[in-house]
């Protein structure tokens, strides 16, 4: 029977951590087949950068990643609420939300909207037949 | 010694307008959102040519394509003159067997695929490098995909100025206000590319956009 992984990754793990190391950390456990759940979230070039690391490592076995980060202070509107959580931001770093990260290959599509967030995924038994077949 | 002031002063002048830099307009978004499709539209109405090959299969565009000193017009007569960048889409997975799917042969998926992986790098690389970007997006899409949201977070980042644009909007299934919902801080206008409907609005949005 086949399982699945799920990696609860605290912010205080990467907390110390340069971006370099924190992708590499990051696409180290993906590439085991793990699905990541991060505490916070990577600052905007970091999920840029994660992304140009991930495609400078897709080859036949690693397809990619699917990312996604839930964060439910983005639709706060309240204006002192959001100038509570960037100062806390600031001092603590970006721990508000999560962010999952997952292969490709496992993980076929995460879609959110502000309320919700799905994962689909892959139909393996499916994609092991069709490669055996070729 | 008049020679050598003169020679100085020629030098000079011939710098100051050589490195006069000109304004880079980014076409950004996920793959299939038509930046290539908007960026020969912009080309055909102003220089009577276009620019790249558009295509259903995704990741038509695997390098950067740049046509320089592309000059619209708008209803006032003025001017505004810069260099149309069309970048890759940028993804966070290519797998060559999704080529496979739409009949291409091995090899030329698995080289697709790797041309698809290093246009997205060379994509990512260029974000620093525009003044203005323009993101397409595809109107019949869900937007709140995470590629958007870095594409846009880190445009946002860098201080440069953002034009969303909600494409295919000449599709039944085109929704503009889920676009502007998920991006309420941005100026979204709804265009189709392909027909060129509202495209004088996002000309005139240009203008307001580089001020």
């Amino acid at each position: 029977m086949d399982s699945l992984t799920l990696q609860f990754v605290p912010y205080a793990e990467i907390e110390g951590l340069s971006s370099v190391k924190r992708i590499q950390k990051l696409l180290k456990i993906v590439k085991h087949n793990k699905i990541i759940l991060l505490e916070g979230r990577l600052r905007s070039h970091e999920e840029a950068e994660l992304i140009r690391r991930t495609m400078e490592e897709i080859d036949e076995k690693f397809k990619g990643i699917e990312l996604s980060v839930v964060n439910p202070e983005s639709v706060d509107t309240d204006f002192f609420r959001k100038l509570r959580v960037l100062f806390v931001n600031m001092l603590l770093g970006n721990r508000s939300g999560f962010t999952i990260i997952g292969p490709a290959t496992i993980i076929k599509e995460i879609k959110q909207d502000p309320g919700k967030i799905q994962l689909f995924m892959q139909d393996l038994q499916k994609k092991v037949r069709s490669r055996r077949k070729r | 010694m008049i020679n050598v002031f003169r020679r100085f002063l020629q030098k000079f002048f011939k710098n100051m307008f050589s490195k006069k830099k000109r304004i880079k307009f980014g076409l950004y978004g996920p793959p299939n959102g038509g930046k290539t499709t908007l960026a020969n539209r912009i080309c055909m109405d102003w220089l009577g040519e276009e620019m790249g090959s558009v295509s259903n299969i995704a990741h038509e565009t695997r390098e950067i394509q740049i046509k320089e000193e592309v000059t619209i017009k708008n209803k006032k007569g003025n001017e505004l003159r810069f260099n149309l960048v069309d970048t890759p889409g940028i993804a966070t997975k290519i797998d060559y067997e999704e080529f496979l799917k739409v009949g291409m042969k091995e090899h030329q998926a698995k080289d697709r695929a790797k041309e698809a992986t290093k246009g997205v790098i060379d994509a990512i690389k260029w974000l620093d490098d525009m003044d203005t970007v323009i993101v397409v997006l595809d109107a019949t899409k869900d937007p709140y995909s995470q590629v958007n949201i870095t594409i846009i977070g880190n445009l946002e980042a860098r201080k440069i100025p953002v034009l969303v644009i909600a494409n295919k909007i000449d599709l039944k299934k085109a929704d503009i206000k889920k676009i502007q919902a998920a991006f309420p801080q941005y100026h979204v206008i709804g265009i189709s590319a392909k027909f060129g409907k509202h495209i004088d609005e996002f000309y005139e949005a240009l203008f307001k956009l580089t001020g």
